[in-house]
């Protein structure tokens, strides 16, 4: 299979010249399409995510202007059941899952390891050929009726419903494995190819968080495929497994689901976590302060991530000792969080903290998602979740921990690595007034959440009660902040693009790997292959030449 | 295995600087890809990467074990009844068979390793038609089935004539003395070995293919890879008959 085909041929006579720079040493369309290039493949990846985000924020806005007021307002209601299933679908499967592993850690990944490529070229473009294959479902799909399932297609609803569940769940299928692929090609990579002295404790903190969100992606992808097949499978030949009529039971299906989708959700954020490490160390010019607990703490959210699926079926019909197990296994994901909170918090604490667009995001990192992890724990506790469940509540919750989380991660490694991407600056003040809208809008539309959540507005209903109408305008309201945010750093990233002033090496003054190599980088990543003396973070080793900006 | 024992830590192994000096011209073997050093480096990459793919199938099939699972201890009886009209010496043979394969496939690996091409490919076919032997019986089984009606969910109990392509529901719910709910178990049958077969197909697609590359001389003592990984590859759809036989044919 895949993993097997994976020697690449050796460049041909006349191949590109590997000190150039990974974006002129090969040229036209074509180059871009076939290329074996990590760096490329990133880009791909990162320009197919920031499309998806898009066609995914176009559906949230649309939901939330629905709700603006009461009655219709430019939807009926089964359009609005199809818009935040949409939403929902490309957010997770085309967006969040994809976003940091895929495209920032196709581009950085090997060059923090000093590697040449990823273990598997071949395999790396053809995951992303598949991503687009299954992208491609789901939006035959969206045209074909949509789906009006939520994005979770919670069985006996999703094989009655006449939407077009089908080629969305196929979609989210191909998608699982280009993720797969993704994931064996990245542990691999770590394993096999890092640099004379790059030792497991040298590692960047960024690859110990792709290296276990790869174990996730890899043990955690495949029952779904298998799930989302037998849905499939159930609708074509009522299979009788997940229908209760035949005799089979639909909330196995929930089991099945969240066995994979809880630990997806340490997909989407033990990534964002890794990107944050990175952006302190950077702008406190300090080392991360207990490093090895902190790589530690994610094998722990990975490996803890598989035991807590059930807190999402507390009222779905589970023995009690069932569900007192659940909610008390729930709580331990709490520790490795809270580890890598109170380290960066420490890492703050007396280091000369440099308040520049990365470093924003960074912070709001820490600030929204320990509101979302703190939430979490309200939903995890049995007696309280029974009141909550369904409800706004959850839905600020998982935006808090998705957005707040993911989304501040991807985004500010973004800023991040945008340099060293594309050779580009960009306007800082341009960055900050989007990092505003940004996190204002952000919180006014979800902070209303919480409070009409608490009080009992369910989630996923296309009306609403006339005390609920105050909280839904102003989370409206926050939407088009957050909208405008978004707008704005497009902006800023194009007119970087068009007319931004050169990058220097290493223009944060950074210690790590990645900025030591010219910017961007050449086609094999470094002019002269990297011999790894000191850690990423270690800033008192560090010479005058690698930290300069020249 | 002297590739794999000999380079446990081979991602330490030292880059060879003497070439490394900004050139990326490779003095190594033609298979050698551009972003290893060593070749003990790509094989133990391939070899991880493989290994890792196998544990993902594992659990893409253990989705249906634990179904099975569930099922049989809800409905103990049906699982019992049921299995009995699955034809345990057609699937004993295609035990016999797919062992067998496995173990042509492992000595497909062995050949390879010394070198004997023409002995690699012969015995990669012969691997090549058991698993067409394993198909054609569970064709013959499953066309069985389809005539006696013992079809998935919804389906069951309505006999099929015309053979597997000609698939049009006949008769008017015939459903064999079974207790209630067999028809969960024949959903599972079919579909734990339709997965199954599905890789048994793809097994051959890869082995030819192997073949092909073997055939012309892209293997060596020094370089086997792509054979010792579809072996794996063979040995995993091994196994999982192993399981899957006992657990629809044998179990009462
Ligand atoms: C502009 C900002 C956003 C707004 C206003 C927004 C709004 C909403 C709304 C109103 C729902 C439906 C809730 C319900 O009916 O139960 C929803 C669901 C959801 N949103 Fe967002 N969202 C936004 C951004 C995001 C982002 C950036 C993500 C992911 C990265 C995301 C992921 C989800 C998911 C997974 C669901 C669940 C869908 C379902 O219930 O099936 N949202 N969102
Ligand atoms: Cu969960």
């Amino acid at each position: 299979m895949g993993a097997a085909t994976t020697t690449v041929p050796r460049a041909q006579p006349h191949h590109p010249d590997p000190n150039e720079n990974y974006l002129k040493a090969e040229r036209g369309i074509m180059s871009w399409l076939v290329t074996l290039d990590h760096k490329r493949i990133g880009i791909m990846y990162l320009i197919s995510v920031i499309l998806a985000f898009a066609v995914g924020g176009a559906f949230a806005l649309g939901v939330r202007l629905e709700l603006f007021s009461r009655g219709r307002t430019i939807m009926d209601a089964d359009q609005y059941n199809r818009a935040f299933t949409l939403h929902g679908v490309v957010m997770v499967f085309l967006f969040i899952i994809p976003s940091i592993p895929a495209a920032l850690g196709n581009f950085i990944l090997p060059i923090q390891l000093g590697a040449k490529d990823v273990a598997f070229p071949r395999l790396n473009l053809m995951s992303y050929y598949i991503y687009v294959f299954g992208a491609c479902f789901a939006l035959y799909s969206m045209v074909n009726g949509a789906v009006d399932t939520g994005w979770t297609f919670y069985t006996p609803y999703s094989m009655r419903t006449a939407s077009s569940v089908i080629p969305m769940v196929l979609g989210a299928f191909i998608m699982g494995f280009s993720s797969i692929l993704t994931g064996v090609n990245f542990l691999v990579t770590v394993h096999k190819l890092r640099a004379p002295g790059q030792t497991w404790t040298k590692l960047p903190l960024f690859i110990w968080g792709l290296y276990s969100t790869s174990i996730i992606q890899v043990l955690a992808t495949p029952v779904l495929a298998i799930t989302l097949l037998l849905l499939c499978l159930e609708r074509f030949l009522g299979l009788g497994i997940f229908d209760p009529k035949l005799g089979g039971d639909p909330v196995l299906f929930q089991h099945f689901f969240w066995f994979y989708s809880h630990p997806a959700v340490y997909i989407m954020i033990v990534p964002g976590m890794a990107v944050v490490n990175e952006i302190i160390a950077t702008f406190t010019r300090r080392a991360i302060v207990g490093y090895m607990f902190v790589a530690m703490s994610s094998l722990a959210l990975a490996l803890l991530g598989f035991l807590v699926w059930g807190h999402h079926l507390f009222v779905s019909g589970m023995s009690e000792y069932a569900t007192m197990v659940f909610s008390g296994l729930t709580f331990l994901v709490a520790i490795p969080s809270g580890v890598k909170v109170f380290n960066w918090v420490a890492t703050l604490y007396k280091g000369s903290i440099r308040l520049e667009s990365p470093m924003l995001y960074a912070l709001s990192f820490i600030f929204l998602f320990t509101i979302g992890g703190l939430t979490g724990l309200f939903l995890g506790m049995l007696a309280i979740d029974v009141h909550l469940h369904d409800t706004y509540f959850v839905v600020a919750h998982f935006h808090y921990v998705m957005v707040g989380g993911t989304v501040m991660g991807f985004v500010g490694g973004l800023h991040y690595w945008w340099p060293k991407m594309t050779g580009k600056l960009y306007s800082e003040g341009m960055a900050k007034v989007a990092w505003f809208l940004v996190f204002i809008g952000f919180n006014v539309t979800f902070i209303a959440q919480f409070i009409m959540g608490s009080r009992g507005m369910p989630r996923r209903y296309y009306d609403y009660l006339p005390e609920f109408e105050i909280f839904h305008k102003v989370s409206t309201i926050g939407s088009w902040i957050l909208g405008a945010g978004f707008l704005t750093m497009l902006a800023m990233f194009i007119i970087s693009l068009k007319s931004g002033a050169k990058s220097t090496r290493n223009p944060w003054g950074s210690a790590a790997l990645e900025w030591q190599t010219p910017t961007p980088p050449p086609l094999a990543n470094f002019i002269k292959v990297p011999t790894i003396t000191r850690g990423p973070y270690d800033y008192h080793l560090a010479t005058e030449e690698e930290l300069s900006e020249q | 295995m002297s590739q794999a024992a000999s380079h446990a830590e081979s991602s330490a192994a030292s880059h060879d600087e003497s070439h490394a000096g900004g050139h990326d011209e490779h003095h190594g073997p033609p298979w050698l890809a551009h972003h290893f050093d060593t070749p003990a480096q790509q094989f133990d990459a391939a070899k991880l990467g493989m290994w890792a793919f196998l544990a993902q199938e594992l659990l893409f099939f253990s989705g249906v074990f634990v179904a099975y699972g569930i099922f049989r201890s809800w409905y103990p009886e049906a699982f019992s009844t049921a299995s009995h009209q699955l034809d345990r010496v057609m699937g004993a043979a295609n035990t016999i068979v797919l062992l067998f394969s496995s173990w042509t496939a492992a000595m497909a690996v062995r050949s390879s390793q010394l070198g004997k091409k023409q002995q690699t490919t012969t015995l990669l076919l012969i691997t090549i038609a058991c698993a067409f032997i394993f198909l054609i019986v569970k064709y013959f089984e499953y066309q069985h089935k389809f005539h006696a009606g013992l079809l998935p969910g919804k389906y069951f109990g309505h006999p099929v004539d015309g053979g597997l392509f000609g698939a049009i529901p006949a008769g008017h719910g015939h459903t064999p003395h079974l207790a209630p709910k067999a028809h969960i178990f024949f959903s599972l049958y079919f579909v734990m070995t339709g997965i199954h077969a599905l890789h048994v197909i793809v097994g051959i697609g890869v082995l030819f293919w192997i073949v092909k590359r073997n055939a012309s001389g892209e293997f060596s003592k020094e370089f086997f890879t792509p054979v010792d990984l579809v072996a794996l590859y063979w040995h995993l759809v091994d196994l999982i008959w192993i399981y899957l036989f006992p657990l629809l044919y044998l179990i009462d």
